[in-house]
């Protein structure tokens, strides 16, 4: 099992990609749904203020993922949002469209898809918010399904995940990754453990995978609800004026009721 | 109302706006309906914090109506799929929620208003409990209480079908289904409710419809009759005295005060605590913990994918638990149609209150140590009826793993199956034995003038 080309790090790095890919301790029937209690999900880094993140979210997504999967609700020009130009975006982010009004639409047609994967790939909109549960907030499932796909040669595409098993999709990052197995082992009371080992190493270090992996979900997170930021803000201002409005209903109550003994 | 025909007309004072209202007081009893639900209805003078809740359910209830007339602008009410092999209908959301300006704002008020308004309902249901605001002569305010928490379940059940998510459809399965265990009639009875063999187009349409035209009136209307007959009889108080029975001789209740300014006034500042809630969720928590957005609805709906677990959104969650607290077959009906029977009766058996109490005193204040422990006891096993209605059937308390063969002691105080059971069963003979307890209970003499307690 070699984890990375460098001689003499081998046990050390072996550690850290111990410590930084996922390890998850359950037993495989637990692993089916992802709102199965137990299922431990990695944390998914916030990167909803750092714009740098989230525009390589976006160049992760229009390159890697929209092959397949649509942004159907957000629309090429939103973009700006996350303090990109118009002109950036339309030499580097617009592969599906040329006007930059159109939704972020995949270029594959759904039935093509569904004869090709057996099922359409989902619009992912609003995955970072239909994957959240009790276990974790949807960018948790998404970052942790991300950074837990192992070769398995029982499945058609050759691939498996931890979170999502028997998925449909391929590692369409493995070229990033790496190539991931899993091991099956026993601890010491006798219980089957699986833990993921890297078998070849990708372009990326595994913290580096874990960092755009982590901008990659961040992207997707905002746009799940674009408005989220302004949202809050906008909240602060409502209660405010809320208090500052209790104080004189509170005080207009006390004058009328002053007679009333 | 005898007051239209008594009650003198408005007199101009000469100018333009003052003629205008002479003229139309003439014609339509303008300052009758002021004076009789406003300046001179004469409510209790004692009301405390559990009195803010029928003003509040009156706010939501507009709130929904607004909020729902600007989401039906953009809404669009089709289970087809469009060229993104989205269903219409969801998309529709999504459009509202990223394009159409506040779109956002008005669908999550929208949202969060329909769990504000349950909240708010079972709060005010409850201060009618607490302070016998049910009993004579207030039976006819309390039935037709009832019947808007009813219209008011139909309302939010059909409404949850229309963002069409995952548990949009299979939660309407799942109680759609419940119908066919009625003997014979069943199967083509949910077909005829479904308009189709599966939840789909003509389903989503036809509760479109019911969600934005009849439901809302009957239950305007419903909630008018019960405004109706409470500005008749008189609010009921905190101590549960008759403030008619003892009057000035201008003919005013002496523990009266008029509604408008005292109560108006009072009530502004309810309001302004409630929006301030309501807005906390709406700005940091729209998804109220998953419980007013539940997360699989942000998922499309999909015939083809069960979910692994259908929950009832959570103000429905205490009576499916009495749903599915039945699980066996009597008198050759099937468990299932017992379980639809429960839950149905556990919302009737409400309306049947004023006749089961027959304590001397109303309120609490002056009710004997029975009531007060039943009660205690009769929330919380609401309360923990609701969480475990929220919960996959075979749920077991503070995580516990029954042995795998056999079972337990544990494993019977632990589980939730059999907990709701035992609550469910409380839970009705709460009110069946009521005729009995509450009248042995031992009350305290009641005060002739209201107190400031």
């Amino acid at each position: 099992m070699q984890t990375r080309t460098g001689k003499g790090h081998l046990e050390m790095n072996t550690m850290r990609n111990l410590k930084t890919l996922l390890v998850v301790l359950l037993a495989a029937p637990a692993l089916v749904f992802a709102s199965d209690a137990g299922l431990k999900l990695d944390r998914a880094p916030d990167v909803s203020t750092d714009k740098a993140a989230l525009q390589n979210g976006a160049k992760l997504f229009v390159n890697y993922c929209q092959g397949c999967h649509g942004l159907s609700a957000i629309r090429y020009a939103r973009l700006q949002e996350i303090g990109l130009t118009e002109q950036q975006i339309i030499d580097n982010l617009m592969f599906t469209s040329d006007k930059i009004g159109e939704p972020m639409l995949t270029a594959m047609k759904a039935a093509d898809a569904k004869k090709w994967f057996g099922a359409a790939p989902p619009d992912l909109s609003l995955a970072a918010r239909a994957r959240a549960s009790e276990a974790g907030s949807g960018a948790d499932w998404l970052y942790t399904y991300l950074r837990t796909f192992y070769r398995d040669d029982s499945r058609p595409t050759g691939w498996n995940n931890l979170v999502f098993d028997k998925v449909g999709m391929p590692h369409i990052l493995a070229i990033l990754q790496g190539e991931q197995v899993l091991v099956k082992a026993q601890d010491a009371k006798g219980k089957v453990t699986h833990k993921l080992l890297l078998a070849k190493q990708g372009r990326y270090a595994a913290d580096e995978y874990d960092k755009q992996v982590g901008d990659l979900v961040g992207f997707l997170a905002w746009a799940s609800e674009p408005q989220a930021a302004l949202r809050q803000k906008l909240g602060v201002a409502v209660l405010i004026f809320l208090a500052v409005l209790f104080v004189f209903a509170y005080l207009l109550k006390k004058e009328y009721w002053k007679d009333v003994h | 109302m005898a007051a239209n025909t008594n009650s003198e007309k408005y007199k101009s004072d000469g100018s333009l706006i003052g003629n205008l209202l002479e003229w139309v007081d003439a014609r339509f009893p303008a300052t009758s309906l002021w004076r009789t639900h406003l300046a001179e209805y004469y409510a209790p003078k004692n009301f405390n914090f559990w009195y803010f809740f029928g003003s509040l359910a009156l706010l939501v209830l507009v709130l929904q109506v607004v909020t729902g007339i600007f989401l039906v602008m953009h809404y669009k009410p089709d289970g087809s799929l469009n060229a993104n092999g989205i269903p219409v209908a969801f998309a529709s959301v999504n459009y509202i929620m990223y394009d159409v300006p506040w779109g956002w704002l008005v669908r999550y008020m929208h949202s969060t208003g329909a769990s504000a308004f349950f909240i708010v309902v079972y709060l005010h249901m409850f201060r009618g409990i607490l302070y016998g605001s049910y009993r004579k002569p207030r039976e006819l305010i309390w039935v037709f209480g009832v019947l808007v928490f009813l219209c008011l379940m139909a309302e939010a059940f059909m409404g949850y079908l229309l963002p069409w998510g995952q548990m949009s459809l299979w939660g309407a399965q799942v109680i759609i289904n419940l119908f066919s265990a009625i003997p014979v009639i069943g199967d083509p009875l949910t077909i005829w409710i479904r308009g189709d063999f599966v939840i789909g187009d003509a389903t989503l349409n036809r509760f479109f419809s019911f969600h934005v035209i009849a439901v809302p009136l009957v239950l305007i209307g419903l909630v008018v009759a019960h405004l109706l007959a409470l500005h008749e009889v008189g609010s009921n108080n905190p101590d549960g005295v008759e403030i008619k029975e003892r009057k000035n001789e201008k003919g005013i209740p002496l523990d009266g005060i008029p509604f408008h300014p005292y109560y108006t006034v009072k009530d502004i500042v309810g309001v302004v605590v409630f929006l301030m809630a309501f807005s906390a969720v709406i700005f940091f928590a729209p998804e109220g913990g998953g419980y007013f957005l539940e997360y699989n609805n942000f998922f499309q709906s999909d015939p083809l994918k069960t979910p692994p677990h259908i929950a009832p959104v959570w103000y429905f969650t205490p009576f499916y638990s009495m749903l599915r607290a039945m699980v066996w077959n009597f008198f050759w009906l099937d468990a299932k149609l017992w379980g639809v029977i429960t839950m149905g009766a556990g919302v009737v058996i409400l309306a049947f209150l004023p006749w089961l109490d027959r304590s001397p005193a109303k309120s609490i204040r002056y009710r004997g140590p029975i009531f007060k422990i039943l009660l205690a006891i009769f929330v919380f096993a609401f309360l923990i009826l609701g969480f475990l209605g929220t919960k996959a059937p075979g749920y077991y308390f503070f995580g516990y793993q029954p042995p795998e063969k056999g079972s337990s002691l544990l494993s019977i105080l632990l589980s939730g199956d059999i907990i709701a059971q035992v609550f469910t069963a409380y839970y009705f003979l709460f009110f069946l034995t009521m005729p009995i307890w509450s009248k042995i209970d031992k009350c305290k003499p009641v005060p002739e003038r209201v107190t400031w307690k």
